[in-house]
């Protein structure tokens, strides 16, 4: 196993002297997808006509199919079948995992009569056209027997228990730190349900190749999909080729499999013909995962300097009766700022609802619209700029575990954030600045989002033509991970980007884990580049020991690559030639990127600082964003346009969270009541008038080979709490009950007399 | 979506003629709202009549010194016209505050004014809706969603209409002019063009199955200010929370009635020499609803009287 100092020695990546990395570049993929050519999982070519499946789901939240008439669903123009769970084909149990080692259990569809969600699967509808199957859907009749469902959160905290395995993190004595400091801050934070909201729903295209099945399906983890759906069908994992090339946003919400990828398997087994299975935008919202909602405590104790004594984050959050999952809201908050006693921790409501799940930046995203308001609160209260009182409680190493920070630039963050985005004409007084009908108001917040490097593989073929073609079972979900691993080949080979291709997404490439927990460049991308250093030692040895190469006999360890050629001295050859030497395949290597055995005696984390200017409307009590800016250290950067991309994309998640985004359950029917995007209030671009980020130079050298870090949910991080902190120094209301609608604020408006 | 006939009608006596031989048949104009309420099953027409192509999209002034626009003008058209644009702006303002370009440029001002309320109970099938299934029950009393009515709604229904073209109508005095099968045309004012709920929050309107909407036409715009404004938890492509519009001495508000409100009471008030603040006040003392609702109403009339009598832009 190595050790970070084995990644120390400069290489191809950190010496870049071709310049791909870091170059803004455009997407590989960028032509298909604004031109329409892109096949998505539901619009690949099929080799034969396809069918079209639709899914029924529930109207009941909890308790039985009491019974279900599928006469006049089976009559319907164009209908080949229809299942319920009284006739749907069989599936291994739920849980099981024939292969120990599936990264993902049996997930059956149409199990049983049980109904544990609304929106939950209960009847599904082939036919020839996706119109039939859908009207045909209509006429299923099903009939429930009802049982009592817990379906509101607020009302059912005082059955929070504990997250399952898990310990509140003590540090100190927080009580007695708490009660002894001369300043404290208490106060209460909710963020609501929310929709990943992805532009393309789940989606499936199967059909069967003698036993075996190929799926084309959207999802982010190639291998889980791929685990996922053998299990359940109760075959052995290299029976199902699972393709995942095209992928229209999964923000974490296509991190598992759903039954679409279920019932088209079997559709397409059961009929001998290639089947389609989609999502309807509706089902979308009930029939996968949410963010859940979480409720957080805060509480900070601190001496008149602002130095931190007590700190406490208690989040307590939902999921689904069966379905286990905790928004860990509250662990951001152990690695950001000093205090000597700390408590964290996080306790879970179960009900019977739609599952809960990773949506973008889990954990953070809620987290800090809560610390990062607390901290504004205590600033105020201490007659402190906000950044000043964040900089005297920067911690020298990190504070839950005294391990020294790889790379910390947060205090930088802050302060060219600050001057860059002009923190100094902030008016500390609230509801000073007037502009017609709008107060105007700054805030700012930090951002911190964890870093992470997991195992991965890649393979890497050089043919005759002198192109390089990656392959690797990874996943590009619209962040341009195409596009980062042909400039990291590009880079480490000495070859230009039209002389790179990059393939992804097949369950029958070397794996790597797929996009989540903005692991994806990193993890790719090293394994990526270790592939790259394989095949460099591969065409050296190959040249030295090769009479036909001029560098025949050579030291193959004092080659070295550059322009399309391997290169000694004034000697070179074009790779090229040493390919087509090789054969008509020309050379295949593979190669992979493990965690470094001491990566973990680092904190490694990225850092951010966002600041944001709102206007709120003093009739109407609407909040308009008239200008947000982040300054953010994340590793070095592969490529300048699409990290930038990846942050803003993140800051404007921050945007939705902090004043549009919310989906409410109907404690009548457990049933969420947006269920399309109309009605679910996403940013707009109306939302986003003046909003830009920039990436400080950086490299964190324990992170991996090339120092790269994470950017997929950084942005998120503190970006809602900015906006909050500035709508309070706009108009002098705290709300801390999000999203800050134009109701909420209007009530705090008329209840101060304004 | 349930299976249904598609006709393209040849002109306006073909849709007519086919409007009439029809029970259930719906025209289908720039398809924005009515093809979403198909594929939801909300609306189930078994045949479609696509008035889309008739002669009906001219822009002309009338000889009265008004304003003409024909029913299949498009939303983005009527609000670049330059007569629009220059003689009522506050039409032009409301147009441009609805839906995205994309549906503006395809949603019509028939189609616009004949647009179903997008109270989520009536858009989710699964749930009791008076107005989508008679006698089932009106979710949305006990339930979730913000923008109830406050004015006119009913025990059946407290829905509101959610187009914004009409509340600017509304407030110049536009009519709808139609024509039935037999010939007969019709001039509906665009303010009571929606009925009221009462016991029958089914029926949207007064108009006949046959019947359809062939222009709309504004008088004169009166003299004095205009001003339009919609409230709106984010900044574009969603519905009113509420919205105002005012020409002259008129005042109409929406998001707050199944129909565009004229508030009758405020002009009444201003008439008398009310202060912008004390007619809103007076309007909003027959609104029944939630008190938030009530303020944020309040607040914008003043504030959109106010601005329209100091002639300040929106
Ligand atoms: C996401 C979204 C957001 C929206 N936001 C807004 C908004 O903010 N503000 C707003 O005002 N609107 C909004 N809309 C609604 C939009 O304005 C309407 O869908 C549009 O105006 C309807 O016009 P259309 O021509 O497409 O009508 P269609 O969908 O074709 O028809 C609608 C109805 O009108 C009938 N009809 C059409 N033409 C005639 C006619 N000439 N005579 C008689 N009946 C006729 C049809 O039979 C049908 O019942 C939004 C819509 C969507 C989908
Ligand atoms: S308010 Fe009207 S449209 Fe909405 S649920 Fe009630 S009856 Fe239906």
């Amino acid at each position: 196993m190595s050790t970070v100092r084995d990644w120390a020695a400069p290489n191809p990546v950190t010496e870049n002297r071709s310049g791909l990395i870091g170059k803004p570049v455009d997407r590989y993929e960028g032509r298909l997808k604004v031109t329409g050519t892109a096949p998505y999982a539901y619009e690949v070519e099929t080799p034969a006509p396809p069918l079209f499946g639709h899914i029924v789901s529930s109207t009941l939240a909890r308790g039985r199919i009491a019974s279900v008439d599928i006469s006049a669903a089976e009559a319907a123009p164009g209908v080949v079948r229809v299942w319920t769970h009284l006739n749907v084909p069989a599936q291994a149990a739920r849980g099981t995992r024939l292969n120990p080692r599936s990264q993902r259990a049996s997930n059956p569809a149409l199990e049983s009569d049980r109904v544990e969600h609304y929106g939950q699967s209960v009847a599904f509808v082939l036919a020839d056209t996706p119109e039939n199957a859908r009207a045909a859907g209509g006429l299923v009749r099903i009939t429930y027997e009802a049982e009592s469902a817990d379906l509101d959160f607020l009302s059912s905290l005082d059955q929070a228990g504990p997250a399952p395995g898990e310990e509140d993190a003590r540090i100190g004595d927080f009580e007695a730190g708490y009660t002894a400091s001369e300043v404290t801050v208490d106060a209460t934070w909710f963020s609501p349900l929310q929709n990943h909201a992805q532009m393309e729903p789940c989606a499936t295209t199967a059909w069967w190749e003698g036993d075996k099945v190929v799926v084309h399906t959207s999802i982010q983890m190639v291998k889980g999909g791929q685990h996922a759906l053998a299990e359940t069908l109760g075959v052995p994992s290299d029976r199902v080729r699972l393709f995942t090339r095209y992928i229209g946003g999964g923000f974490g919400g296509k991190g598992q499999s759903y039954d679409d990828l279920t019932l088209a398997a079997l559709g397409a087994r059961e009929t001998g013909r290639p089947v389609r299975v989609a999502y309807t935008r509706q089902q979308m919202f009930q029939a996968t995962i949410h963010r859940p909602a979480v409720q957080m405590r805060v509480r900070l104790g601190a001496d008149r300097s602002g130095r931190l004594n007590a700190m406490a984050l208690e989040a307590v959050t939902h999921c689904a009766r069966n379905a286990p999952f905790v928004e860990h809201a509250a662990n951001f908050a152990r690695n950001l700022y000093a205090a000597p006693n700390r408590l964290t921790g996080h306790r879970l409501v179960r009900l019977d609802i739609p599952h809960a799940g990773a949506m973008r930046a889990p954990g953070e995203a809620p987290g800090m619209l809560s610390l990062e308001c607390a901290m504004d609160e205590l600033a105020e209260t201490l007659g402190l700029d906000p950044i000043e009182l964040r900089i005297r409680n920067e911690p020298e190493v990190d504070p839950d575990n005294a391990k020294p920070f790889s790379v910390r630039q947060l205090v930088r963050c802050m302060q060219e954030g600050a001057q860059q985005f002009g923190w100094e004409r902030r008016n500390p007084v609230p509801g000073a600045v007037r502009e017609g009908r709008w107060y105007v108001g700054m805030g700012m917040a930090t951002a911190i989002r964890g870093n992470f490097l997991l195992p991965a593989k890649a393979g890497l073929r050089l043919t005759g033509d002198g192109v390089a073609t990656l392959t690797q079972g990874m996943t590009d979900i619209g962040t341009g991970t195409y596009t980062i691993l042909a400039q990291i080949t590009g880079e480490t080979l000495g070859l230009t980007l039209d002389q790179v291709r990059v393939e992804l997404g097949d369950s029958d490439m070397p794996p790597a884990p797929g996009s989540g927990g903005q692991f994806g460049a990193a993890t790719a991308g090293s394994a990526a580049y270790e592939t790259g250093m394989v095949m460099r030692r591969r065409l050296a040895e190959l040249a030295a020991g090769d009479p036909r190469s001029p560098l025949y006999g050579e030291d193959p360890t004092l080659m070295d690559f550059a322009n399309g050629n391997i290169v000694l001295g004034n000697r070179s050859e074009s790779l090229a030639a040493l390919a087509a030497r090789a054969g008509p395949e020309g050379v295949y290597v593979e190669g992979g990127i493990s965690p470094a055995a001491d990566a973990r005696d680092w904190s490694q984390h990225t850092y951010g600082a966002q600041f944001a200017e709102v206007g709120v409307d003093s009739v109407t009590g609407e909040v308009r964003l008239r200008r947000m800016f982040g300054v953010f250290a994340a590793g070095r950067i592969l490529n300048a346009k699409l990290a930038k991309s990846q942050i803003t994309g993140g800051m404007i998640w921050g945007v939705g969270a902090a004043l549009t985004e919310s989906n409410p359950v109907d404690p009548r029917y457990g049933s969420f009541l947006h269920q399309d995007l109309g009605g679910y209030l996403a940013p707009v671009h109306a939302d986003i008038v003046n909003l830009d980020a920039v990436l400080l130079d950086e490299a964190d050298d324990k992170a991996n080979p090339m120092g790269i870090k994470g950017v997929g949910e950084l942005g998120i991080c503190g970006a809602g709490a900015a906006i909050a902190n500035a709508v309070y120094n706009a108009c002098g209301v705290r709300l801390r009950d999000y999203p800050l609608t134009p109701d909420k604020v209007l009530a705090a408006l008329e209840a101060k007399g304004l | 979506m349930k299976p249904f006939a598609f006709e393209r009608a040849r002109d306006v006596d073909h849709a007519l003629s086919l409007a009439a031989v029809s029970p259930g048949a719906r025209f289908l104009a720039g398809g924005t709202n009515l093809l979403d309420l198909m594929k939801l099953e909300i609306e189930q027409p078994p045949r479609l009549i696509d008035v889309g192509r008739l002669p009906l999209a001219d822009i002309a002034e009338t000889a009265g010194g008004g304003l003409r626009i024909g029913a299949l003008a498009t939303n983005t058209a009527v609000a670049s016209d330059p007569k629009v644009r220059s003689r009522y702006p506050a039409l032009a303002r409301a147009i441009l505050a609805g839906g995205s370009v994309q549906l503006r440029n395809k949603a019509t001002v028939g189609g616009n004014l004949m647009q179903r309320t997008r109270c989520p109970y009536f858009m989710d099938a699964a749930k009791p809706c008076n107005k989508r299934l008679p006698g089932s029950g009106c979710s949305a009393m006990d339930g979730l969603s913000s923008t109830l009515a406050l004015f006119g709604a009913s025990e059946m229904c407290i829905a509101v209409s959610p187009s914004d073209m009409s509340v600017a109508l509304a407030a110049f005095d536009a009519v709808a002019e139609t024509v039935r099968a037999d010939g007969s045309v019709q001039r509906r004012s665009v303010e009571t063009l929606h009925r009221l709920p009462g016991e029958a929050p089914q029926v949207d309107t007064d108009l006949a199955p046959d019947e359809l909407i062939l222009a709309v036409e504004l008088p004169p715009p009166p003299e004095g200010g205009q001003a339009w404004r919609k409230v709106r938890a984010r900044a574009s492509y969603t519905g009113a929370l509420a919205s105002v519009a005012v020409a002259g001495d008129r005042v109409a508000l929406g998001a707050v009635a199944a129909r565009p409100w004229r508030a009758r009471a405020a002009e009444a008030a201003l008439a008398d020499g009310a202060s912008p603040a004390e007619a809103a006040a007076a309007e909003l003392a027959s609104a029944e609803g939630e008190d938030g609702r009530k303020a944020l109403v309040r607040r914008l009339a003043a504030d959109v009287i106010r601005q329209a009598r100091e002639g300040v832009g929106s």
